[in-house]
């Protein structure tokens, strides 16, 4: 805890509110990858962060965003740390941020896999739900979509395209 | 300003200028990750291991690159320039714990642009042209499947973290290229006369580079093990696909030792071009 208090809000709750740049409904916290706010006597802000997918491009900008904003908040000594394991996965965003994803017209991921993924061909995958009108007549259309961690899905009943976040 | 409207302002923002647009002024991918070489691991050793691994996945990368406006369709160009996504970023993290741990201090990009391609240790299964899609997919399939077995040993047990580290987030992703290569040799390989016919030559194609792959598994591992776990894979895509397994004949020599197929030094041409029409230069 900071002796001082400069600001009235917390470094980690301005940690917390940085959007994610590629799912700006969801904060950095909603999507799991905010792994640490550490606020030392000093003044000093240490933010550990972990990327969802290792070639991630948004890690830098969220660096960024994370000091910009702690900077604004009146935290002059900000560190952002890379931390890799345990490794990032879906089942770390949060309730909040699955009903943003939904409200945005993204369907949240269903639970992530655990231990080795066997391969499995022509099996029947798991029905997601259509964001949009709620049917769970869906289709995939593709297993990648605009970013890493999404996958291109179709509803039968409404016709609409969606996303939605891949489970990992 | 509307909240979303100006998700990479900060990234111009910032009073750095190499840092003008998203993307630019790429930095250590493994910043502020403890770096130090634990006791009892051999720093050369382990730095021939990530190279390596790193070179397999940086060319991957690039070849998988070449994709972009000449897919069969959008959504596989965007589903291999995601894969290439991937494993650049394995290839990053890599190719920076080489430069920590072999006492050079060279960075990613003094690895990646300023290596000729004897200085390469990739296998020469990833060097190989594109071609047609169905080798495309042959060969994602077969490299997905020894790295995902590579990687789930090295996340199990190896001595590094930071390699452990890179390997467990690596094995994620791998099974998800390995699925996505998989179900594109079936929709082929039991396709149409001529769609069957280019799957299979796919995989005739590869096969005097699959026997390098089980020769370049990390030491200490057991590599029967991962050329079963392989084969088995490949025996159940093929059987879902009619397809044969061809054989995996013996070529004489490896990547992991320098040798190259004349196909490296063009691919590295262009990828390097911009690095060193401007040194030093950031982008």
């Amino acid at each position: 805890m900071s002796v001082s208090q400069r600001t009235t809000t917390s470094a980690r709750e301005v940690a917390e509110r940085v959007a994610d740049p590629e799912l700006p409904m969801l904060t950095l916290a909603d999507l799991g990858v905010l792994r640490d706010v550490a606020e030392a006597a000093d003044g000093s802000v240490t933010v550990a962060l972990t990327p969802t997918y290792s070639g991630c491009p948004a890690m830098a900008e969220m660096r960024a965003d994370v000091v910009r904003s702690l900077h604004e908040a009146g935290y002059a000594d900000v560190r952002v740390t890379t931390v890799l394991d345990p490794p990032w996965t879906s089942d770390w965003i949060s309730e909040d941020g699955r009903r943003k994803l939904a409200e945005y017209g993204v369907a949240p991921p269903g639970e992530a896999p655990r231990g080795p993924v066997p391969l499995t061909l022509g099996g029947v995958r798991r029905a997601v739900e259509c964001p949009r009108c709620g049917s769970r007549d869906t289709e995939e259309t593709s297993r990648f979509s605009s970013t890493a961690c999404k996958a291109l899905w179709r509803c039968r009943a409404c016709s609409e395209p969606f996303e939605q976040v891949k489970e990992i | 300003m509307r909240e979303d409207d100006h998700v990479y302002l900060s990234l111009a923002e910032e009073q750095d200028d190499s840092r003008w647009a998203f993307g630019t002024g790429f930095e250590d991918p493994l910043h502020g990750v403890d770096t130090t070489v634990p006791d009892g691991v051999d720093p050369v050793e382990l730095a021939a291991l990530c190279l390596g691994l790193g070179d397999d996945a940086l060319v991957a990368s690039q070849r998988l690159a070449e994709w972009c406006t000449r897919a069969p369709e959008l959504e596989e160009e965007v589903a291999l320039a995601n894969i290439g996504l991937d494993l650049l970023g394995q290839a990053r993290m890599l190719l920076t714990r080489v430069g920590q741990v072999d006492g050079s201090g060279r960075s990613e990009d003094d690895l990646a642009y300023l290596r000729e391609s004897e200085d390469y240790r990739n296998v020469r299964l990833v060097e190989l042209p594109n071609g047609d899609f169905a080798f495309s997919m042959a060969r994602l399939l077969v490299f997905s499947a020894q790295r995902l077995a590579v990687f789930e040993r090295l996340a199990a047990g190896h001595p590094d973290p930071v390699l452990r580290a890179v390997a467990a987030k690596g094995v994620k992703e791998l099974a998800y290229h390995r699925q996505y290569a998989a179900e594109w040799v079936v929709r082929l390989g039991d396709g149409t006369d001529e769609s069957h016919r280019r799957m299979q030559e796919g995989l005739d194609t590869i096969a005097p580079y699959v026997d390098e792959l089980f020769r370049a598994v990390p030491s200490g591992q057991d590599v029967r093990e991962v050329r079963d776990e392989v084969g088995a894979v490949l025996a159940q895509v093929a059987a879902a696909a009619t397809l044969a397994v061809p054989d995996f004949e013996v070529m004489a020599g490896s990547g992991r030792d320098g040798v190259h197929t004349p196909c490296l030094a063009p691919l590295l041409f262009e990828m390097q071009s911009v690095a060193r029409a401007l040194p030093g230069g950031s982008w």
